[in-house]
């Protein structure tokens, strides 16, 4: 027997729902977007549980914050730009969490450094040591660095765009940009000294 | 070291293991039940609440005056005072300013 065929609501028609008074229409779109908004998550918490107390914030946020959505972007659009802004309030929140150190470099990161100072392209930037050592040297950075080199450098964001997920001016995303890319050198160069001086 | 060269490796290194989008088992669930819990923006609850705080705040200040305003009057006799203080200041000054 042939099973009907389920037309899946857009998400226009599910907003439109939950505002009619029907929150099980809710359910549908965190199913849907649950995946980015935790890939973006992860890019700034480690911990799993912060990484859920994260997403649940945000969809928590973007509940009560609906009537407000007035569709002119896609529903995706503002909740990726909801989704930045609470990475960045927990961020904030959990500065004094900041490493401020290298001395607990571990072995393969050690390895991965001095092979990159022996001949740079041997260094595989695929390794996990690499993406470790990534990880580690973000976690240094200020909250606004952290996001600007996240958004800009790694995700390839345009400061327009960057300026709109952030609420931020794009003069302040330059100047933001411009900073993060120098703490970021001076954590580097933290580590050159720790290590090779 | 060639620092320029390390950060352009790392950011590469960052790019090329993009996090995992993998969500936990029946985290849809999990939201719906915390969103049912939390109760809905009443906005004629919350104008009830606020005139019931303004009637306090009101009560409070009408209490104060009433307090106030059978407390002893020092002030007065401080003002009748104050003006015959400055009378005898200023009135022998100035006789002593015309004598001059």
């Amino acid at each position: 027997m042939a099973e009907p065929t389920r037309i899946e609501r857009t998400d226009d028609e599910l907003i439109a729902a939950v505002l009619k008074g029907d929150p099980a229409s809710f359910e549908p779109l965190v199913v849907r977007h649950s995946p980015r908004v935790f890939a973006t998550a992860r890019r700034y918490a480690r911990r799993e549980s912060e990484i859920e107390d994260i997403v649940q914030e945000v969809w928590s946020k973007a509940f009560q914050k609906l009537p407000g959505f007035r569709g002119e972007a896609p529903f995706e659009h503002w909740l990726m730009r909801m989704a930045v802004r609470t990475c960045y309030d927990f961020l904030r929140g959990h500065q004094r969490n900041r490493e401020v150190s290298f001395t607990e470099l571990s072995e393969p990161e050690t390895d991965w450094l001095d092979r990159f100072v022996a001949a740079p392209d041997t260094a595989s930037d695929e390794s996990s040591a690499a993406r470790q050592l990534v990880g580690r040297v973000l976690a240094m950075l200020s909250p606004p660095a952290r996001l600007v080199i996240t958004l800009l450098e790694i995700e390839d964001r345009s400061v327009k765009e960057i300026a709109e997920l952030t609420g931020w001016s794009v003069p302040l995303v330059k100047v933001r940009a411009f900073r993060a890319r120098a703490e970021m050198r001076k954590c580097l160069q933290r580590i050159a000294r720790d290590k090779y001086l | 070291m060639n620092l320029t060269g390390l950060q352009n490796k790392l950011i590469d290194a960052a790019k090329k293991n993009p996090p995992g989008d993998q969500v936990p088992y029946a985290f849809e669930k999990r939201i719906m039940a915390r969103l049912a819990a939390v109760p809905r923006f009443d906005g004629w609850a919350q104008w009830v609440r606020s005139l019931w705080y303004g009637a306090a705040v009101c009560a409070a200040v009408a209490l104060c005056m009433s307090v106030w305003s059978f407390a002893p009057d020092d002030e007065q006799e401080l003002a009748a005072n104050f003006s015959q203080d400055l009378e005898q200041t200023i009135l022998p000054a100035d006789g002593a300013a015309s004598a001059w």
